[in-house]
């Protein structure tokens, strides 16, 4: 059957079973677009930025555990792209973007919004193509579905020129099945890893289990539940991984790292195994590596062997699906109460508690934690949150429990700025019937505010929380503490962003004071439609604990306390 | 360190790999590419400045490289090193019987003669032609152009004949012809 390249891009896409693409027009996709015209099975959302569309797919991919799909223009359209595919990619979301590049015969000649977007896209896909002829979409496609899907999935770009969508030919889907091999020769670190791995686990006094994306991309949930009930091994996760385990589960630590709570590092200080699943020592996990679990003996379960043995050196590494390791230690892991070491982690709790803002008298201030908190409670935790980047993510990952996976979605390896709004509109494509909020800071909403038209346009129900205090947050904070609080360029305006949200026919309060959080939260909840809520906070908070970039793991600032005695905190 | 990879004959295939090593912080000492016995293959010799680790590295990155099909660090291997160079020396009827009988010693080639100048065409491990490259240069070197090394592992095909041996059977019969070139 004979098709043009437009028509093929679609054909392949429904085939894949894609619902939903995230886009924008332009002359060098216009032929695909026309074509789009014959398949209306296919949701196209109109963004009002390239990047939105990225972030978009991201979080389709994200809440849903799908692939998400992008299209985009030549030239401008092609590299407004760049940094939602950056995010993808540190963060293993997949995702598809195709471009419409100019015709392949202007290739090379600085056409009009001609850009090389293979050639900048390079290190920031897990694989890219640049097809200039109709019969080779086919293949492209499938093939980009497969590598943005398979081991450790990432962003995948496809780029089209504009003659190859125009051009005709016979569409053979069956011929253009992806031939590549699916898996690589393994690389050996260690002798034969599964014995030794159960040998360490058998033997630990203290393990601790630090659990990463890669558990929620593995779909290895309840392996991991299992692995810690048997053994009795604490759970502490990366920010990535939270979800992955229950918040309520006694066994759970929360999250790690800097901005993990005292007794979640002190313990992977005082660790003597160090079990890593899905995740990959991050900076902003580890601290100084030559401090890092100095007294733990570590293994190391990861599908990526470029992870295995970067950034911290390990003693047994399981390269592979996470399910299938699981899996196979399962039955040779000893059952265990490990009473001694949970009773450590328990009086290390304790210890925190006295600091933690919620057991603080009540100063009339309005705390980004207290809203964080109490939007928890009111969602009884069951809400898709998507957050921003800076304070109030970590607020939200220290003060949301999260008890289900694929429940918060934020940008991590990256840190992107701007990435909440269109994630979160991203999911609730993929999970229509879930609530659906965003946490974000004055900040970073302000930087793709504008798809706020998107959600209009698409008539969607999603709930903002911005939480505003009048500063770049994070970076003051840092200023704070290591800048001598020297506030530049961090002050930030803000406009009124219940009148902004009116300009959009949506509804939106401000909140100013405590009490007012759980009615404004509830008045939100029960509007069918989306609503922002701009919760003006106290503007000269900080997150704690905070382990300095660098700095020990258990060299941490904590939060002064009245109940404490400040002197011996900092 | 040294490092052989067999990667699929596509434009950019070369990029993708180069670029992956300016990212990740490795300088590339010297890097040839040239065609295999296989259609549609092609095999990269990659010298590069490492330590261990930093090795074990890049090979787990290459291989997340679509293109690529097979890595081998050879570094440790038994194996054959070469390198080519073409030499421009300046000489003239008075020094040029000296010089051709220096290229004889090192089993150089004279390719080229005229009145100012020999080219001198040398074959070897890259020591070997430095050798060479040191006695010539009083006579004054014009030009020179190395291709870099190429590796391959004694005995027994490496891992990389038995990626690619899905793809058709083996063909051990390498003409002269399968040129590589330097990058």
């Amino acid at each position: 059957m004979k098709k043009t390249g437009g028509e093929i891009i679609w054909e392949c896409l429904k085939r894949e079973e894609v619902q939903h693409v995230f886009g924008y027009p332009g002359g060098a996709i216009l032929p695909a677009y026309d074509a789009l015209c014959k398949y209306p099975e296919i949701h196209h959302v109109l963004v009002r930025h390239e990047q939105g569309a990225a972030h978009m797919a991201d979080g389709y991919a994200r809440a849903g555990g799908g692939v998400g799909v992008v299209i985009a223009t030549s030239g401008p359209g092609a590299t407004n792209l760049v940094t939602g595919i950056a995010t993808a990619m540190m963060d293993s979301s997949p995702i598809v973007c195709i471009t419409g590049q100019v015709g392949s015969k202007l290739i090379g000649y600085d056409a009009f919004q001609e850009t090389d977007i293979t050639g900048i896209t390079l290190p920031i896909t897990k694989h890219n193509y640049l097809v200039t002829r109709a019969e080779d979409i086919a293949a492209a496609i499938r093939e980009a579905f497969w590598v943005a899907k398979s081991g450790r999935p990432g962003p995948v770009l496809i780029d089209v020129t504009k003659d190859a969508q125009q051009a005709s030919c016979e569409f053979d889907w069956d011929a253009a099945e992806p031939q590549r091999r699916t898996c690589r020769p393994a690389i050996c670190f260690s002798a034969p890893p599964c014995a030794d791995a159960l040998e360490l686990i058998n033997q630990a006094k203290r393990p601790v289990i630090l659990a990463g994306h890669g558990i929620l991309l593995s779909g290895a949930m309840r392996e991991l539940c299992a692995l810690a009930e048997r053994a009795q091994i604490p759970v502490a996760m990366t920010l990535l991984g939270i979800g992955c385990f229950p918040a309520s589960h006694p066994l759970n630590l929360g999250m790690m790292g800097m901005h993990g709570e005292a007794w979640v590092n002190t313990a992977i200080q005082e660790a003597d195994l160090i079990l890593a699943l899905g995740m990959r020592f991050d900076d902003r996990v580890t601290g100084n590596l030559k401090t890092f679990a100095p007294n733990a003996k570590k293994i190391h379960l990861e599908i990526d062997p470029a992870e295995v043995n970067k950034n911290v050196k390990v003693d047994v590494a399981l390269i592979g699906d996470l399910r299938d390791f699981l899996d196979e230690l399962l039955p040779g892991v000893k059952a265990s109460n490990n009473e001694a070491w949970l009773a450590r982690i328990h009086e290390l709790k304790g210890d925190s508690a006295v600091r933690d803002i919620q057991n603080l008298p009540d100063d009339g201030h309005l705390y980004a934690a207290h809203v964080v908190n109490d939007l928890w409670r009111e969602t009884a935790g069951d809400a898709v949150v998507v957050t921003d980047v800076g304070q109030h993510q970590m607020w939200e990952a220290q003060y949301y429990k999260h008890e289900k996976p694929r429940t918060l979605i934020t940008s991590g390896g990256l840190g992107t700025m701007g990435f909440a709004l269109p994630a979160a509109i991203g999911a609730k494509f993929a999970r229509p019937d879930a609530e659906v909020w965003v946490v974000a800071g004055d900040g970073g909403f302000q930087m793709t505010m504008a798809e706020l038209a998107t959600i209009a346009q698409e008539n969607l129900e999603i709930k903002v929380a911005i939480i505003n205090n009048g500063y770049l947050g994070m970076v003051r904070q840092w200023q704070e503490f290591f800048y001598e609080r020297r506030y530049k360029a961090t002050p930030l305006y803000s406009p009124d962003f219940v009148q902004l949200a009116k300009a959009f026919d949506l509804r939106g309060a401000t909140v100013r004071k405590r009490a007012e959080v759980i009615p404004t939260v509830r008045e939100a909840r029960q509007h069918r439609g989306t609503y922002v809520i701009n919760f003006c906070v106290e503007q000269e908070d900080s997150v704690f604990p905070m382990v300095p970039a660098g700095a020990d793991l258990h060299a941490m600032i904590r939060r002064p306390s009245p109940l404490v005695e400040t002197a011996q905190d900092m | 360190m040294t490092l052989v990879a067999q990667v699929e004959n596509k434009p950019g295939v070369l990029n993708r790999v180069a670029s992956l090593f300016r990212r990740r912080g490795f300088n590339i000492e010297s890097l040839t590419v040239g065609h295999t016995q296989r259609p549609g293959i092609s095999r990269m010799t990659i010298v590069v400045d490492t330590d261990d680790s930093g090795i074990l590295r890049l090979e787990a990155n290459l291989y997340k490289l679509v293109n690529v099909l097979n890595v081998e660090n050879v570094t440790a291997t038994p194996s054959v090193f070469r390198d080519l160079a073409m030499i421009k020396v300046a000489a003239t009827p008075e020094t040029r019987a000296e010089i051709m009988q220096l290229a004889h010693v090192f089993r150089a080639r004279i390719v080229d003669v005229n009145n100012e100048s020999l080219v001198i065409e040398s074959t070897g491990a890259e020591d070997k032609i430095d050798g060479l490259v040191e006695v010539l240069r009083g006579y004054g070197i014009l030009e020179m152009a190395r291709t870099g090394r190429l590796a391959m592992t004694r005995g027994r095909p490496g891992n990389g004949s038995e990626v690619a041996a899905g793809a058709d059977e083996h063909d051990d019969s390498v003409s002269d012809e399968s040129v590589s070139y330097s990058v």
